[in-house]
């Protein structure tokens, strides 16, 4: 069992928790992902890692509540326990990777989307960590759904906080903060996006453009996560690739966004009717139309 | 009674089967066991040994059930096998045992794998255990993976006296017996989790949720936790498609994927957490026994099921009694047929696919014939699901985070057959990770090999 040291609310149905997990804190690097599941009947639910602690053996959790299997995992409280905690899974950010002299004298951009703030989170702290102040854009839909600005602020170059009703910030996506910070003749080597499927799909048409390499990192459909089923494929550069075993980071210009996308909706059916019967419990017994 | 044959097994009505996922095989109750044990002529020179991957002494057993003594037959086979209750029911053995029995040169052979399958549930419901050893050794092995081959080393070596922690990287042990296999063929409650209790009894520790090459390393293991030997029986890795276009469409699973789900995650249930593609019409492309699994995992979800085989009958990989099993249950065998494209709605949703006709030509390398394309006879199916059940290739996870590990031209890992040695002092494989995808019971006599050359390598240490 994985205990749950700290929860905290970060927003409207989006959670922060530490949990217990030696193993995977020992382990993990920024740009990994760990798979979940709260109970003996659970599903696996994959999800980013935001922060770990190796001496406390801690691994911290964000999730947005999306589905029921989210929905009830945000019940959970500070003492209770995931049943299962496996990972770190996938492969490190390649800045990990990188010599660290040239990193230094890169200059990067990261784009963070709504929950994508949580995953951007440990990369640019690694980046600050080892004498790297990379830029930030997060966007969010509006001023109380963003998350983790003040970590941010903390790790960061300059930080661009972009809401898209103006509530916040500057006003609109994040594809205009890229543009304006452009314009203003900002020149960066590399941009790191992650967020919704459609921001990194947007952000990437516009980087191409620009002739900015991008990276993203993608969460498609899972189960296992350690390369058996194959329900993670992505097709990058014309070659079918698994996000959990190749990635989840890709070259953003080569990934098939639309497929990708096609394929995140394989069990929307499925999980609305999850969803309905977890809401509505027993007086739910179909003939609604939406089931 | 004829002793030319089998007493016969009982079976669940096929009609009925075909719509639930309780166990197919019904198994012998013991007058049946003794009757058809009685059929044995205990040869000298038994043949049936030889045929066995673990090498049990089969006539020594059979020749208990004759006697009626359950026990000692049970006692008898745990000398060789940690999951008898497994092996009766999923070996080949046909090909093995079975296949070399002098009984069945005549006549039928000796029904072995149902009177192994029979002693070892009695065995269970009896709650006789298999004996652990007398004395420690004081020395830690790690064992990657809890399929066939890790819990039968785990098994193995705890019953030598070492002390056996095994890995695994799922939530549950059992490998391939609890993802792969499906429940109407291998109960996972009753059958699966008893013998992995069996294996825990020894002495054997189980820590799942590690993924061995993420959450630690082979080489952490030994120079940190203290492990002397490490077994790799990390199983087979990475399905295959056939690149063919429009393999990425919403409704196109491979057969892993899909048995997961319902094996693993119980999809098959309304009421798992895990949802799971309900076709109406599901077309699997393959003929081994995995695509067997799938297809009729596929019928019992209330599917019309196609097997789609680019070769004949004969060449089918998948066990006999499989194949049997699957046409009785209404699964419909497409043959010397092989798909070329897949095709799809506007929103991505397979609604077809596009197939060729075959002959068989010359045999190629494997020495089986070469299926060809028929030209002209290109022809569409109609189905909603695709399942595609043609294999895997080598998960790199281990073979690229542990130093001095070598593998072969297909990444599989390079091991002595003999017993488990790889490239690396101190660490062995076996089963699929070695081989490439295979057998449960190769497995499992790869793992017994290995628990040999490991307990060898220690003694001399």
């Amino acid at each position: 069992m994985y205990k749950i040291l700290k929860k905290k609310e970060l927003a409207a149905n989006i959670y922060l928790m530490d949990v217990e997990a030696k193993r995977v804190a020992k382990s993990c690097q920024p740009g990994q992902f760990v798979i979940v599941r709260m109970d003996e009947e659970g599903e696996r639910i994959p999800l980013t890692i935001c922060d770990y602690d190796r001496s406390a053996g801690t691994v911290t959790i964000v999730f947005q509540t999306v589905g029921a299997g989210t929905k009830m995992m945000a019940q959970l409280n500070e003492g209770d326990a995931f049943h299962d905690f496996v990972g770190p899974l996938g492969c490190a950010s390649e800045l990990v990777n990188e010599d660290k002299e040239s990193l230094k004298s890169k200059k990067i951009l990261f784009v963070a989307g709504g929950v994508g703030a949580a995953p951007v989170y440990p990369q640019v702290k690694w980046l600050h960590e080892n004498g790297v102040d990379a830029d930030v854009i997060v966007g969010s839909k509006t001023k109380d759904l963003l998350i983790l600005e003040k970590e941010m602020e903390a790790v960061a170059g300059n930080l661009y906080v972009t809401t898209d009703d103006g509530s916040y910030g500057r006003s609109g996506m994040v594809t205009q903060t890229i543009k304006d910070l452009v314009a203003e003749g900002k020149q960066y080597d590399v941009c790191i996006a992650i967020g919704p499927m459609i921001m990194m799909k947007f952000v990437c048409v516009l980087t191409k453009e620009l002739g900015l390499p991008t990276i993203v990192s993608l969460n498609p459909i899972m189960v296992d996560g350690t390369g058996m089923c194959g329900a993670c494929r992505v097709t990058v550069d014309g070659k079918v690739k698994f996000a959990c075993v190749d990635g989840p980071e890709f070259d953003g210009h080569a990934v098939n966004f639309d497929e990708a996308m096609r394929r995140q909706q394989m069990y929307k059916t499925q999980e609305g009717r999850a969803m309905l019967a977890l809401e509505e419990g027993d007086s739910h017994h179909g003939g609604c139309g939406n089931c | 009674m004829d002793v030319l044959k089998k007493v016969p097994v009982r079976e669940q009505d096929a009609k009925k089967r075909a719509t639930n996922f309780e166990e197919v095989c019904l198994g012998y109750n013991k007058e049946e066991a003794m009757e058809e044990a009685a059929r044995c002529i205990n040869c000298k020179n038994a043949q049936c040994i030889k045929g066995c991957p673990v090498a049990i002494n089969i006539p020594g057993f059979i020749e208990q059930v004759k006697n009626g003594d359950v026990e000692a037959a049970y006692q008898v086979i745990s000398e060789s096998s940690a999951l008898p209750a497994v092996c009766g029911r999923v070996c080949p053995q046909e090909s093995q045992c079975e296949g070399k029995c002098i009984r069945g040169i005549k006549g039928e052979p000796i029904s072995i794998g149902k009177l192994e399958r029979f002693v070892a549930d009695w065995a269970r419901e009896n709650e006789i255990k298999p004996e652990g050893a007398k004395e420690k050794k004081g020395k830690k092995v790690a064992v990657i993976g809890s399929g066939p081959a890790g819990l039968t080393c785990a098994g193995d070596l705890a019953k030598m006296g070492y002390d056996v922690t095994i890995f695994e990287a799922l939530h549950e042990p059992g490998g391939v017996l609890v993802y792969g296999i499906p429940e109407f063929r291998l109960p996972k409650v009753d059958v699966v989790a008893k013998e992995i209790e069996n294996v825990k009894s020894l002495g054997v520790k189980i820590e799942t949720n590690v993924v061995i090459g993420k959450s630690t390393t082979i080489d952490e293991l030994m120079d940190e936790e203290g492990f002397a030997a490490v077994f790799i029986g990390s199983g087979a890795g990475l399905p295959k498609f056939m690149g063919i276009p429009g393999e990425n469409a919403n409704g196109v699973f491979s057969a892993n994927e899909y048995l997961t789900r319902s094996n693993l995650m119980k999809a098959f249930d309304e009421s798992s957490n895990t949802p799971i593609m309900r076709g109406k019409k599901v077309a699997v492309v393959g003929g081994g026994n995995v695509a067997m699994d799938a297809a009729r995992t596929a019928l019992r979800l209330g599917a019309e099921v196609h097997i789609v085989y680019r070769r004949s009958e004969e060449e089918l990989p998948a066990r006999v009694e499989e194949v049997h099993h699957a046409k009785e249950e209404g699964i419909i065998f497409d043959l010397l047929t092989n798909p070329t494209e897949i095709l799809s709605d506007e929103k991505g949703w397979v609604t077809g696919m596009k197939c060729i006709r075959m002959e068989l030509g010359a045999p190629d390398e494997s020495g089986r014939r070469r299926p060809v394309e028929i030209p002209d006879s290109e022809f569409t199916m109609e189905v909603d699901t695709v399942i595609m059940s043609l294999g895997t290739s080598p998960n790199p996870l281990i073979s690229s985070t542990t130093q001095g590990l070598d593998t072969n031209k297909w990444k599989c890992i390079v091991a002595d057959e003999a017993n488990g040695k790889t490239t690396k002092e101190g660490v062995y494989a076996g089963g699929d990770a070695v081989t490439g995808a295979a057998t449960v019971i190769l497995a499992m006599g790869a793992g017994k090999a290995a628990a040999k050359g490991i307990d060898e390598y220690l003694s001399g240490k």
